[in-house]
């Protein structure tokens, strides 16, 4: 972030207003902080904050003055009638259970197959059944789920699996390709020379694997990582079509009830919608870094 | 791409090819291999092969060859979700790009409060869609209309939602909202990959900052651009969870997705002439990527 980059159009307008006596004094002015831009952004940044703040004061609110309408006052009194309400009405721990074992069911099964199978192919490009095995795997992200659901709706459902472990197969599946590719991308520059001395001291490949190369992997696990959890916690469109039994729903999917039902309560659904969305945003906090990385490295490499 | 440049440099690896692979190796590959195959191959051939039968779904079925295909490309409703899909994603990918742009640019020059502008950008992208459609629904519902009558502007007085003609701008806007931030991430990276002394050099020629903006780093960043407009127009294409969330498809007909086509006829008993259907768009899908596939590439240096 070193590099002195041209500020925002709205900026330049007023640079270029006293153009030529302002000409000398230009050079210092760039290092200063650019106070325009800051207001600028800073007042998009109100634009993403204010969907959440409703969010957060609507869920406040007693059912009184939630139906009130006013979106944007805040909650008085204050009162947690809604999350309690919330909390029954969706079964929310039953819910939370379930998203989670689907989250983390997604997110380790997809960081366990990816670096398996990336490993191999890295380790074996000279072989074609390895090299058009990448490929393969690769070519479903050319693949909309919309395009295979309906086959997929009836083999989960045929098989057994129209359930959470069905979600967790067909989500890390799709997770597959973009983390073989970024895992293969992050094995190649690993040298081999590194995996070669561990042989010597007389280490088998799958002791080189979990001993050397899972822990040299894990900065690229961890984006790997977020993603799934992204994907999955989120997600709608698979568990609503896959998941037959409604009892056994995601939390997104649960929200669908104030759709139908209880739809004058604006302060139960935005609670529970507060409640589904949090998980998400907290761990986004935590792991900005690599959620920010994830994104670059991903379109870069796909 | 990136990736295959790659690639050709591993291929010419010193020759290990004489020895044999070590079985563990397929311990390694053959739990993707065979789960993806089922999981997604599998159910891509089957739909396939039923987009060319009478099949509902379950019971006797016959082969009908393309009758499928001819009643879809007759079939207006069928053609209005796909002029409703690509009209949405090309407004939504100008929207979105031309927004994420100009964040980038604004983040990465010289402004106070970077790193938390940066957080907060970014939430978006990690809300699930179908609960930030419901919060937005609620917002295009009430607070909007509210607004619209408090400043007498006489369309906004009712929700854009039951309206059949506007209902996209607001499906464009939520899809924006939450596509943002990650195209924004992309533009920075490119960004930050433009070499600072560039626009110093330019500044001293006295180029002013709008030319230098649009004539270097514009063309510098165009690669980036090319992978923004593609990856946003093909995810675009498969909107599903905010159309539901907001509009359900409606009012009417109005906003109908191809995916949510393809489901809903699904729900009613049309199984084999939706699988036509996602076939077409399968098609559709591969195209897009091949158009991708033949912009980038010669592009590998984007890093």
């Amino acid at each position: 972030m070193t590099t002195s980059q041209p500020a925002l159009a709205f900026e330049q307008a007023d640079a270029t207003l006293g153009r030529t006596p302002a000409r000398p004094a230009k050079r210092p002015r760039m290092e200063r902080v650019n106070w325009s831009s800051t207001v600028i952004l800073v007042l998009c940044a109100v634009t993403v904050l204010l969907p959440l703040y409703v969010t957060i004061s609507m869920a406040f609110k007693t059912t009184g003055q939630a139906v009130d309408g006013n979106a944007f006052s805040l909650p008085a009194p204050f009162s947690i009638d809604g999350f309690v309400q919330a909390w029954n009405l969706t079964k929310f721990p039953v819910g939370a259970a379930i998203s989670l074992l689907v989250t983390a069911g997604t997110v380790i099964c997809t960081i366990v197959l990816a670096a398996f199978a990336s490993y191999a192919i890295v380790r074996n490009w000279d072989r074609r059944l390895f090299r058009y095995s990448f490929f393969y795997l690769l070519a479903a992200m050319f693949i909309p789920f919309p395009v295979v659901a309906l086959p997929q709706i009836q083999l989960t459902g045929r098989v057994g699996l129209d359930n959470p472990v069905g979600v967790i197969i067909l989500a890390t599946m799709f997770q597959l390709s973009f983390s073989v590719l970024l895992f293969t991308a992050f094995l190649r520059s690993i040298p081999l020379e590194l995996e070669e001395s561990a042989r010597i001291d007389g280490a088998t490949t799958w002791q080189t694997f979990w001993r050397l190369i899972f822990p040299l992997l894990a900065p690229m696990s961890a984006t790997v990582g977020i993603f799934a959890f992204l994907y999955a916690w989120n997600d709608f469109m698979m568990p609503s079509l896959i998941i037959s039994d409604p009892a056994l729903q995601t939390l997104p999917v649960r929200q669908n009830l104030f759709q139908t039902q209880f739809s004058n309560n604006y302060n139960v659904s935005f609670a529970s919608y507060l409640m589904a969305m949090a998980p998400a945003i907290v761990a986004y906090l935590f792991t900005q870094r690599w959620v920010m990385e994830g994104v670059t490295q991903g379109a870069v490499k796909g | 791409m990136t990736a295959t440049s790659t690639l050709v440099t591993q291929g010419t690896r010193p020759p290990r090819s004489r020895r044999r692979v070590e079985p563990i190796y397929y311990l390694f590959l053959l739990p993707s291999l065979i789960l993806f195959t089922l999981a997604i191959t599998v159910p891509g051939v089957i739909g396939i092969f039923f987009s060319f039968t009478d099949s509902i779904g379950i019971g006797d079925w016959n082969f009908i060859g393309f009758t499928n295909y001819i009643a879809l490309f007759s079939d207006p409703a069928i053609l209005q979700s796909y002029l409703f899909t690509f009209g949405f994603s090309i407004a939504t990918v100008i929207v979105v790009n031309v927004v994420a742009f100009l964040l980038a640019v604004g983040l990465t020059s010289r402004i106070r409060l970077k790193t938390g502008l940066r957080t907060i950008f970014v939430i978006p992208m990690v809300i699930s869609g179908i609960i930030i459609a419901y919060v937005f629904n609620f917002l295009f519902s009430n607070s909007v209309p509210a607004a619209g009558t408090a400043l007498g502007i006489p369309w906004l007085e009712t929700s854009l939602l039951a309206n059949p003609d506007l209902a996209w701008i607001a499906i464009v806007i939520v899809t924006a909202w939450q596509a943002i931030p990650g195209t924004m991430l992309i533009y920075i990276a490119g960004l930050l990959s433009v070499p600072g002394d560039v626009n110093e050099a330019a500044d001293l020629d006295g180029a002013s900052k709008p030319q230098q903006l649009f004539r270097i780093t514009v063309p510098l960043v165009a690669g980036y651009v090319v992978i923004n407009v593609i990856l946003g127009f093909k995810g675009f294409l498969n909107a599903y969870d905010i159309i539901v969330g907001l509009t359900g498809g409606g009012p009417g007909t109005a906003t109908r997705s191809i995916a949510m086509t393809i489901i809903a006829g699904f729900n009613g008993g049309d199984y084999a002439y939706q699988m036509a259907n996602a076939t077409v768009f399968f098609v559709v899908a591969i195209l897009i990527s091949l158009l991708q596939l033949s912009l980038t590439r010669g592009r590998n240096q984007l890093s």
